[in-house]
């Protein structure tokens, strides 16, 4: 493989990748470019079953001179998929099957046809719509973070050559550590992973510190359920995250990176090993990189299931090989790191926004975004939303864009009660704040966080009390369990949701709830447990109703908690079909003596209430609606 | 250590081996043994801490705390029905009952035969599909509860014709 040297050896690698990339996506080269999505999203839909069959027609038809065909990190557009695009045309067909395939080589490569019942419909004016950018969920997009990500194989590094990597770094080596430092700064880039500090100040303290050794870590240990941008930047563009990582060690001093993934995502991890592999044989990690006197080299450490470990100091320990437990703080990693050494950690879309920030200038980065929350940030948006996936919009797009304009509305005719933002740090936001102006602080402001970006959309079936114990369980969980405010408080808490939700509350509940969520945010040691509390909180403060007919009345509103719950036949509307008795798992529903007001021929049937485990299979068996939860 | 086979203590030994150059290793070694074996005995905890001189407390608190290792066998198929809010909300809590109901087992727990472990996940990031679940690795989209019988017999069927 050919060395990468010195600049002009980049430069001259990067005319040529660019070249040869552009004119394959617009078609000066004489073929058509096939390009199918390899996210996780895609491949559980058979999308790798796709690539191998388009790979497998292409040459049975010997069309290998007027096509190529090319495996694609995620478009974002998870529910969606999977996504096939053609370029030149730059037409996305979605929903794909693998009998489709031939039908794209068939008609489109070979007749030069579109393939109209392929495209996505616009589900308000029923169009077909062609071209990806003019499609509602990404024509507010701007992709900063997910530079690449669905445009470039992820496993050639040319492409990603031929798509802007290595002119951050390139840039940046031109500069002193301090320039550096100083542009991140001007940039306005706050942390993406959570509490949003701003990188640059992190980034000066370690400049500052004056020690041989110091470390950039990577934080991919995407915990927020939820939450999967990082999973899909690693999958789309690992070189991206690498330069950013790169771009930061030089700044700061570090001649060592360590990315610290989750077990969970072997592709993730998969990809960035290749990219590494990739970078160390051309020369471009390693020693005296571009002949610049700076070296560098990338490590890959793995998380193993715990969600503390995405606290920087707990994931710290878990590299050192130890209980991922959270260490008190002063001293901080930028003083004192890994292995005692002064270390900077950076979430993944903030190392990936990097690149962009020394490529294109902190003056560009800082004109998109509001005044103190700059640039772009990744949603993932999901939930009882029509349109799930990922989205980067610019810091300042409100709510309601999100969820309605991007988002495309709730589905099924439901009305929007919540959105869920920060994970299980975080807190809802209602209908008053569908205009507020996202960026970290207006959500801080308003009882909830940025988080890492996760934006769970319900509607009016889901009960905030039992989305409250959902979060209160996940963090009783994965409480390290080294303080007692947030192993006892969240056990605590969880117990009483737990009786409310059981239909065994009291009022009292309420304000013994309140009272543990305030000594558990008080007191404990690090922001898993400081934060433990949001979710209870900020259902209580927009849903206290809720509470009070779950612990007064004993009732739960959106029919959820099963306790509280019975199933009814509406006699009214029961024909006596028997399809709800012959399916009931327990055998609670049985034939009546009462004919049916529809079909009086047929006896309507009855559950009986002690015998049903109020699974609902029962109503969606059900065509008549003739079944119901009060 | 006396129960252990000596073809898996030679492979221990070189895991270990493998990573002697690392900074603080232990998390690899681990990791590396939990893919191997499905798990990770006492036996084994006592060997890595002769072979690496950490003390085997201290190792018994990673393996403990970590919720990728297990001190006991997984069964062939390990069923991960993911609990991360996206799919919560979209009822995989459902899909777990369900499976819980046919295997008879609860999350955590391995069937008699030794051929189903039933895990709850906390988000695999296929949120864009949910609910989601996982059978060794491969990704099931938009699972409904009805459909789990059909899944659950897949893998029977799978087992009948090997």
């Amino acid at each position: 493989m050919e060395q990468i040297k010195t600049r002009q050896d980049l430069e001259n690698k990067v005319l040529k990748c660019t070249d040869c990339l552009t004119k394959k996506l617009n078609g000066q080269d004489g073929k058509k470019h096939l390009v199918v999505c390899g996210g996780t999203g895609c491949i559980s839909s058979q999308s790798l079953d796709i690539l191998a069959e388009l790979e497998k027609l292409i040459k049975e038809n010997h069309l290998e001179d007027r096509c190529t065909v090319n495996r694609v990190g995620c478009f974002g557009f998870c529910s969606q998929g999977p996504f096939v695009k053609v370029f030149p045309e730059d037409r996305l067909y979605h929903a794909v099957k693998v009998k489709d395939a031939a039908r794209i080589i068939e008609e489109d490569v070979i007749g030069g046809r579109c393939i109209t019942d392929l495209l996505y419909e616009d589900p308000v004016t029923h169009e077909k719509v062609e071209k990806q950018d003019d499609i509602n969920f990404y024509k507010k997009q701007i992709r900063i973070a997910l530079h690449g990500c669905s445009l470039i194989n992820p496993e050639e590094l040319d492409e990603a050559l031929g798509f802007g990597a290595f002119k951050g770094l390139a840039r940046a080596l031109t500069m002193s550590q301090q320039e550096v430092v100083t542009e991140v700064l001007n940039a306005g880039i706050r942390g993406r992973g959570g509490a949003g500090f701003p990188t640059g100040r992190k980034w000066q303290f370690a400049l500052d510190q004056h020690n041989d050794e110091k470390y950039v870590v990577c934080n991919g240990d995407e915990g927020d359920p939820g939450a999967f941008m990082d999973r899909s930047i690693l999958e789309g563009n690992p070189v991206a995250v690498i330069e950013g990582m790169m771009i930061a060690g030089y700044a700061i001093g570090a001649k060592n990176g360590y990315f610290y993934v989750r077990a969970e995502y072997p592709i993730a991890v998969q990809r960035l090993r290749i990219a590494i592999e990739e970078l160390e044989k051309v020369g471009l990690l390693g020693d005296n990189i571009l002949g610049s006197g700076f070296s560098f080299r990338c490590h890959i450490r793995l998380g193993a299931g715990a969600f503390v470990c995405g606290e920087e100091t707990a994931l710290l320990n878990s590299i050192e090989g130890r209980r991922g437990m959270p260490r008190p703080r002063p001293p901080f990693p930028a003083v004192k790191g890994l292995w005692g050494k002064p270390t900077i950690i950076n979430n993944v879309e903030t190392l990936a926004s990097v690149p962009y920030i020394l490529r294109e200038g902190a003056a560009k980065f800082a004109s998109i975004g509001t005044e103190r929350s700059k640039g772009t940030k990744v949603f993932a948006l999901g939930g009882k939303v029509n349109n799930v996936g990922l989205v980067e919009v610019p810091m300042g797009t409100t709510l309601r864009e999100l969820i309605f304009d991007i988002g495309g509305g709730i589905p099924n005719g439901k009305k929007f009660k919540a959105i869920q933002t920060g994970g299980p740090s975080g807190g809802c936001l209602t209908e008053k704040d569908l205009d507020v102006e996202i960026d970290f602080d207006s959500l801080v402001a308003r009882g909830s966080m940025m988080g890492s970006g996760g934006a769970i959309v319900m509607d009016e079936d889901n009960c905030m009390v039992d989305v409250a114990k959902f979060y209160m369980e996940f963090i009783c969980d994965e409480s390290c369990g080294k303080c007692s405010p947030c192993r006892i408080g969240t056990k605590r808490m969880l117990e009483i949701l737990t009786k409310i939700t059981e239909g065994r509350g009291e009022p009292s509940d309420i304000d013994d709830l309140k009272e543990l969520a305030d000594a558990t945010k008080a007191n404990s040691l690090c922001a898993l447990g400081q934060t433990a509390a949001n979710p209870v909180l900020s259902t209580m403060a927009n849903f206290m109703d809720e509470y009070v007919a779950h612990t007064r009345d004993h009732k739960c509103p959106a029919h959820v908690c099963k306790k509280m719950i019975t199933y009814k036949i509406l006699e009214d509307k029961c024909i006596g079909c028997s399809m709800c008795a012959r399916n009931c798992p327990a055998s609670a529903i049985s034939k009546t003596e009462t004919p049916s007001k529809k079909n009086p021929k047929m006896m309507v049937y009855h559950i009986d209430p002690s015998k049903c485990i109020k699974c609902g299979v029962c109503i969606s068996n059900c065509k008549f609606g003739a079944i119901t939860k009060e | 250590m006396a129960k252990l086979q000596l073809a898996a203590e030679k492979q221990i030994r070189e895991i270990v081996e493998r990573y002697k150059d690392e900074e603080t290793p232990l998390m690899m070694i681990l990791e590396a043994i939990q893919s191997e074996y499905g798990y990770i005995p006492i036996e084994v905890q006592e060997l890595v801490s002769s072979l690496t001189g950490i003390p085997v407390a201290e190792i018994y608190g990673v393996v403990t705390f970590y919720s990728f290792f297990s001190l006991t066998p997984k069964g062939k198929y390990v069923v991960g029905v993911c609990l991360g809010t996206a799919c919560y909300v979209k009822g995989s809590q459902l899909v777990m009952d369900k499976f819980s109901e046919i295997l008879g087992i609860k999350p955590g727990e391995t069937t008699k035969d030794g051929l189903f472990t039933l895990d709850a996940l906390r988000c695999i990031g296929a949120c864009g599909i949910a609910p989601a679940l996982s059978i060794n690795g491969k990704v099931y989209p938009k699972v409904s509860a009805g459909q789990v019988p059909g899944i659950i017999k897949e893998y029977q069927d799978k087992e009948a014709n090997a």
